[in-house]
């Protein structure tokens, strides 16, 4: 066949090949220093330089910092603007995160099922808005859904209302998800695509053999065995969630009265930076939002792995 | 056989049909995006939006967007190819030194680069970025190009597709054999591990290129002075100026720069993947 597999994206983390006997020595650092040197200057540092700040406060009018300990965390947990952004985020997750991948999904098992007609189209197309950066993405979409020259003022012309508010405060998070799930669903598609790629043939004949039918196949034979690539998949996306920002800070130029200075907790922090001058508790939030978000992969990872292994 | 029923199923129009729906969500903003790019400013607000309107604009508002403002877009479009080719350019270098250094030689500390590259893919990008200005700003690389270009170079991601990929692509005997003919251990990567690499490279390749040129949260921190910023910084700025206080209505100019951002990436990513596909081919049938 002429469609052939896709990157090895999602091929399951595995241990590397058995050591061929082969003697302890230091060769294998001169692949590895260089990027380990880039590494340490670009995220251990900062690390480091985030956790040192988190542990310091400005002192405005003496000049100066001062010590304060975990002082600027105990702010963070009892900030009520910190929570409503970080609570906002999570309901994004809950429901834009699963939209995207059950989409993906289906996508990618059409894709697979060798039913489609003018399969490899489909997965470019599909693939094509992961190429499109997010800012155009947030541009493009914020024109439509405007009512100066948008499609949203076109629908609404046309039924003769005003209901189609896609910028207005309520409908606001579901639009930006719908802009998200636009620009990742390809992606996704992808990472699960090139894992169904990999399932041994023999697993398939083994199936029908025994008689089962596609759909039997795929809850059967081919969802355990890229598990492995949802649960990458799925870490991927909760990290986005909890990153985001590029969208609705390019929205804000829309409606800067209904996306506020911490509409997600990553704009808080950069807000906090540079339209506040107050890098220490930016820091800490950083920190904390990296932190939770890490258990949080972490935890789905152990869950994901662990289940039907 | 019963085989071929699993393997050679008959096409469906119903499910070709279902997910024809699924490539018109996907296609109708893009098409969107070119049909308003033919716009004058004007047209744009007196015209629906899938239909084309008024005088046909494109080829005018493609030179003014390249000549406004003493050709800015011009510079920013150079400026995003500098942060392209060297800062994902050298992160495919990197990646494929070190993913390969990692899944082939056993070496006192490797654990540990792995609990550590692995354990950074779950730190949020973002978070790290308002300590990397601060600690980049103590440095004074803010506003240069290197503030963009250095922490470009590193994608854990592609370690990991590098790492996995070559765990299966090179035979340890093949290796072996480049020794005993007397090969050092860099003449061996030079000669015969890249050639097996390719599919994986042109992979990591194409998601760091992609990565590069769409950053946006990076650049909008790093840099203050326009004359540095990548495309997507400046379009938000050309957006932001249309749209805010005092605005200088230049839609049109932030819909055809929009346009112009996606092109080269969208042909870049056609050509990249026919090769990348070949590739791949090629390298499962060697095995």
């Amino acid at each position: 066949m002429t469609s052939t597999a896709a990157p090895p994206v999602a091929a399951p983390a595995r241990p590397a090949p058995p050591a061929r006997r082969r003697r302890r020595n230091w060769r294998g650092w001169l692949f590895v220093a260089p990027f380990m040197l880039v590494f340490a200057l670009t995220f251990i540092a900062p690390v480091v330089y985030a956790f040192v700040l988190s542990l310091f406060r400005d002192q405005a009018f003496f000049g100066g910092t001062v010590f304060v300990g975990a002082d600027n965390y105990a702010q963070v947990l009892a900030d009520p603007k910190f929570w409503e952004s970080f609570q906002r985020v999570l309901v994004f997750l809950a429901v834009q995160v699963p939209i995207m991948l059950l989409l993906a999904l289906v996508a990618a098992l059409a894709i697979d099922s060798a039913r489609l007609h003018a399969a490899g189209f489909f997965r470019i197309v599909i693939f094509l808005p992961y190429a499109v950066p997010a800012v155009v993405a947030a541009l493009m979409w914020g024109f439509i859904y405007g009512d100066h020259f948008g499609l949203a003022a076109d629908l609404n012309h046309l039924l003769g209302t005003d209901a189609v508010k896609p910028l207005s405060q309520n409908w606001l998070l579901t639009s930006i998800g719908n802009v998200v799930t636009w620009e990742f669903v390809g992606y996704n598609m992808l990472i699960f695509y090139s894992a169904l790629k990999v399932i041994p043939k023999e697993l398939f004949e083994a199936a029908a053999i025994d008689g089962a039918g596609a759909f039997r196949t795929i809850v059967s034979v081919k969802l355990p065995a890229i598990r492995g690539a949802i649960v990458i998949a799925t870490i991927f996306s909760i990290i986005g969630s909890f990153q985001l920002f590029n969208e609705p800070n390019i929205m804000r130029n829309l409606v800067p009265n209904v996306i506020g200075t911490f509409y997600t907790p990553n704009m808080y922090a950069y807000n906090l930076s540079f339209a506040g001058q107050q890098y220490n508790y930016s820091a800490t939030v950083a920190i904390v939002m990296g932190v939770i978000t890490a258990v949080i992969a972490y935890v789905v990872q152990l869950r994901g792995t662990r289940k039907g292994m | 056989m019963a085989t071929l029923s699993v393997t050679r199923p008959k096409k469906s129009r119903t499910l070709t049909a279902v997910m024809a729906l699924y490539l018109l969500y996907t296609l109708v903003p893009l098409m969107w995006l070119v049909i308003n790019a033919t716009k004058t400013q004007a047209s744009l607000f007196s015209t629906s939006g899938l239909s084309f309107g008024g005088p046909f604009a494109l080829f005018d508002n493609i030179a003014q967007t390249f000549t406004y403002n003493n050709g800015i877009f011009f510079r920013w479009l150079g400026n995003t190819l500098l942060y392209v080719v060297v800062g994902a350019g050298g992160a495919t270098i990197l990646a494929t030194a070190a993913g390969y250094g990692l899944a082939k030689y056993r070496f006192p500390g490797r654990r540990a680069v792995f609990a550590v590259v692995l354990g950074a893919v779950a730190v949020p990008a973002t978070a790290l970025a308002v300590p990397t200005f601060l600690m980049f700003s103590k440095l004074g690389l803010t506003n240069t190009p290197l503030a963009i270009i250095i922490p470009s170079l590193i994608s854990p991601f592609g370690l990991y597709l590098i790492w996995v990929y070559a765990a299966d692509a090179i035979p340890d005997e093949l290796l072996e054999a480049a020794r005993i003919d007397g090969a050092g251990e860099f003449r061996i990567f030079l000669t015969v591990t890249l050639r097996q690499l390719v599919p994986g490279i042109v992979t990591v390749a194409l998601f760091t290129v992609v990565q590069t040129w769409n950053n946006y949260f990076l650049p909008l921190i790093m840099l203050s002075e326009p004359k540095w910023y990548p495309l997507t910084v400046g379009l938000n700025q050309w957006s932001a100026q249309a749209n805010g206080a005092g605005a200088q209505p230049i839609f049109n100019l932030v819909l055809t720069g929009s346009l112009l951002t996606i092109i080269p990436l969208v042909l870049a990513f056609l050509l990249m993947q026919r090769f990348w596909q070949s590739g791949l081919s090629a390298g499962s049938v060697k095995q």
